[in-house]
């Protein structure tokens, strides 16, 4: 969407956008990140200054609150080349929505959509950005995923091959249905909480075509739907559990090739 | 109708907990789902896009010129014989009606479904006026015998199971028992015949008036609409002002995704191109057709930045697609219509105060979005009703100093950091159940333990590593 405009990332230093979840409570996907990127030659940097993308409260219509921390973004990326996240709900903000919150802001306007065109979610960054498809990894047993397409990054960004295509691409990893795959596991941010009842009532559903795939891990691009999702099947103690495609992906690259060509 | 959107949460609560009511939803909502995705895109996915933005302009191009097509619209239906009038809200539509019953003397008046009818609330106008309304569309029937209002835009009973239509039949029509759909047709087609035959006047609704032409245009899959329309001498639409659009070749447009957005039809069963009454050398159809144009606060929202919601071609995909409405049904949503296009216009018709929870029934999934034939951007629409509850103090003292004390602990990050620490030490000391308002979450969920360090510590510690190394 909108990716011919995009000026090409290769080359490029990445500056990680690690997301305010990922940096408290799930920093090895983080980790995950940088690892499969410096596997693929690209030099990372992470700008200390970040924080959050202001996200929870414009989806809330905290819409002044959410733009004093969007303009800290702005600030904190500033000398950024290219700005790769591990979410695609941040990365819509960035690109999807930061140029209409600064679209009449004069100081803010241009950096605003500046930001938002040097802004890619991991997997597409690397398959849309670099083209790379095959990251030539391999996992040390035969697995199975599925693939639970998150909203915001499927709907505003039109993710979803590229994470399919990366995993698929990985030795000893097969690809399996997930019923409803792109059907809400029923997070939506704030919603979760305002709506408990209704957001779990999706999030049953959910958990019920994850029960019923083939696979064992259920790979998604958001660890907030993931929290989601997990903190509902460990609730209801089961076996199943979803993983951030990164984590998925750097598992194979103990066993992975040391050369990536272009493809 | 009574709006009860403000106790949205709890009647979510109460619907979710029925599992008649789920069983329902889900088969009718799936089934037309499922339909909806074969109709679009049985030539392709491209074709099937390409129809929904030529959809979407024809109806922008409506409503960029709405003022000049309803002038255009009243002037070429009055030529052709119909008498046009205009009702500023709902009691003034009533009451017209009220009126043309009167004049006629009309004692029974038989209905095809229409949800302006509901949104007024015409029927309890009637009936207190001591006239006979029968809702002559099966699903209408049956919630007009349940005294319920529809839960849906196109299949008002869909929250139903077949086994309790059933027992509505039984319980006020004596129906002999019977678990065949087809036999619970039948008998409902019987009982309905002789309302057909006794009625003194027809309502429907409208589903687009073609401004080119002067026609009132109706797609239908139950012959009732057609008699409603044709057996009594007078026949009255009630059609909201936002139902106008310019051309023939519009309405060929339109009337493409309509059904298959809808019912998964290529076309419904029946399509009605009303040019007026009946002409002096035809036979049968009524002698008299009046148009009420019913603005009903139409108009004040075409003034705000939400006028694109009068796109909407009330086909109920954004229903269907929608996992809260999937879980909910239509009336938890407390008004006359559910789903995303509910929680858009209740609050822009009724109010938001009146209508508060509804743009927060959403987890802005996109899915509404994406089905609409018109491509109404709903979960935009949502997040700017969200910001206007907030900037009208509506969000909640609560929220209001969580969110400033989030943003300020956002835009430094030595607080930033700071606020990781105190979550994971409170985390330690009070356990994984998150405290206050957020004590929702975990009641479903299990929240995960935040980690020792957080990713900036990681990297810290990587890149000091790295500068000793090299």
């Amino acid at each position: 969407m909108g990716l011919l405009e995009r000026e090409s990332p290769k080359g490029k230093r990445a500056s990680l956008f690690v997301t305010c979840i990922v940096d408290m409570v799930y920093p090895g996907t983080g980790m995950s990140v940088v690892d499969i990127l410096e596997h693929v030659g690209v030099k990372v940097d992470f700008p200390m200054e970040q924080t959050c993308c202001g996200q929870p409260a414009f989806n809330s219509g905290y819409q002044g609150d959410s733009k004093t921390v969007a303009k800290h973004f702005l600030k904190a990326f500033k000398n950024a080349e290219v700005i790769v996240t591990p979410s695609g709900s941040c990365c819509a903000m960035v690109r999807h929505e930061y140029p209409t919150l600064f679209a009449d802001d004069p100081e803010w306007a241009a950096e605003a959509q500046r930001v938002a065109s040097i802004t890619w979610e991991f997997t597409e960054f690397i398959v849309d950005g670099l083209g790379i498809t095959d990251l030539g990894l391999e996992l040390p047993a035969r697995q199975e995923f599925a693939f639970h397409d998150a909203c915001h990054g499927m709907r505003l960004l039109g993710l979803g091959d590229a994470s399919r295509t990366l995993v698929g691409n990985v030795k000893n990893a097969d690809v399996v249905d997930l019923k409803d795959s792109d059907v809400c596991c029923g997070f939506g941010g704030l919603f979760s909480v305002k709506m408990a009842d209704v957001s779990n009532a999706m999030l049953t559903k959910k958990m019920a075509c994850i029960n019923d795939s083939e696979a064992k891990t259920i790979i998604t691009g958001d660890v907030s739907c993931m929290t989601q999702m997990n903190g509902g099947l460990s609730r209801h103690e089961s076996s199943k559990r979803v993983r951030h495609v990164a984590d998925v992906l750097a598992e194979g690259l103990k066993l992975a090739k040391k050369e990536v060509g272009d493809s | 109708m009574k709006v009860d959107s403000n106790n949205f949460i709890s009647l979510a609560e109460i619907a979710i907990d029925n599992p008649n009511l789920q069983e329902a939803i889900t088969k009718g909502t799936n089934n037309a789902f499922d339909k909806r995705q074969l109709a679009m895109f049985a030539d392709g996915r491209a074709h099937g896009e390409a129809m929904r933005q030529q959809a979407a302009e024809a109806k922008r191009r409506a409503l960029r010129q709405l003022p000049e097509l309803l002038e255009k619209a009243e002037n070429m239906m009055t030529e052709n014989g119909f008498i046009v009038k205009w009702a500023v809200d709902g009691n003034e539509a009533n009451q017209m009606v009220l009126d043309i019953i009167r004049e006629h003397g009309v004692q029974t008046v038989t209905k095809s479904k229409s949800m302006l009818t509901e949104e007024i609330g015409l029927n309890p106008v009637l009936e207190a006026s001591d006239v006979r309304v029968v809702e002559t569309d099966l699903g209408e029937y049956i919630i007009q015998l349940n005294n319920e209002p529809p839960s849906h835009i196109i299949a008002p009973v869909l929250h139903r199971t077949k086994a309790e239509i059933r027992d509505i039949f039984v319980r006020e029509l004596n129906m002999t028992p019977t678990d065949d759909a087809g036999e619970m047709v039948a008998f409902a087609r019987d009982k309905l015949r002789s309302d057909f035959v006794n009625s003194d006047m027809g309502i429907s609704g409208g589903n687009f008036i073609i401004a080119e032409t002067g026609s009132l245009a109706l797609v239908m899959n139950e012959g009732n609409g057609r008699m409603c329309m044709s057996l009594p001498k007078v026949h009255v639409a009630l059609v909201g002002i936002e139902k106008v659009i310019e051309s023939l070749d519009d309405y060929a447009t339109l009337t493409q995704v309509l059904p298959r957005s809808g019912t998964g039809q290529n076309m419904t069963v029946y399509t009605n191109i009303i040019n007026g009454p009946s002409r002096p050398d035809e036979d049968g159809g009524p002698e008299i057709v009046y148009i009420i144009l019913v603005d009903n606060g139409r108009s004040d929202i075409y003034a705000t930045d939400y006028a694109e919601a009068l796109a909407c071609i009330r086909c109920g995909a954004c229903q269907n697609a929608c996992p809260v409405y999937r879980s909910t049904g239509g009336h938890a949503y407390g008004w006359v219509y559910g789903g995303p296009i509910g929680a858009v216009i209740t609050p822009l018709l009724v109010g938001l105060d009146e209508a508060s929870p509804l743009p927060y029934a959403s987890s802005l999934c996109g899915s509404c979005k994406q089905v609409c034939p018109v491509d109404i951007d709903l979960p935009r629409m949502l997040l700017d009703l969200r910001h206007d509850l907030v900037e009208k103090g509506n969000g909640g003292r609560v929220w209001q100093l969580g969110m400033n004390a989030w943003a300020f602990g956002n835009v430094s990050p030595m607080r930033f950091e700071l606020g990781g620490r105190v979550a994971r030490l409170g985390q330690k000391v009070v356990g994984n159940n998150l405290p206050g308002v957020l004590g929702k979450w975990t009641k479903y969920r299990d929240f995960p333990d935040f980690a020792p360090k957080s990713f900036r510590q990681m990297w810290r510690e990587r890149e000091k590593g790295s500068d000793h190394n090299g």
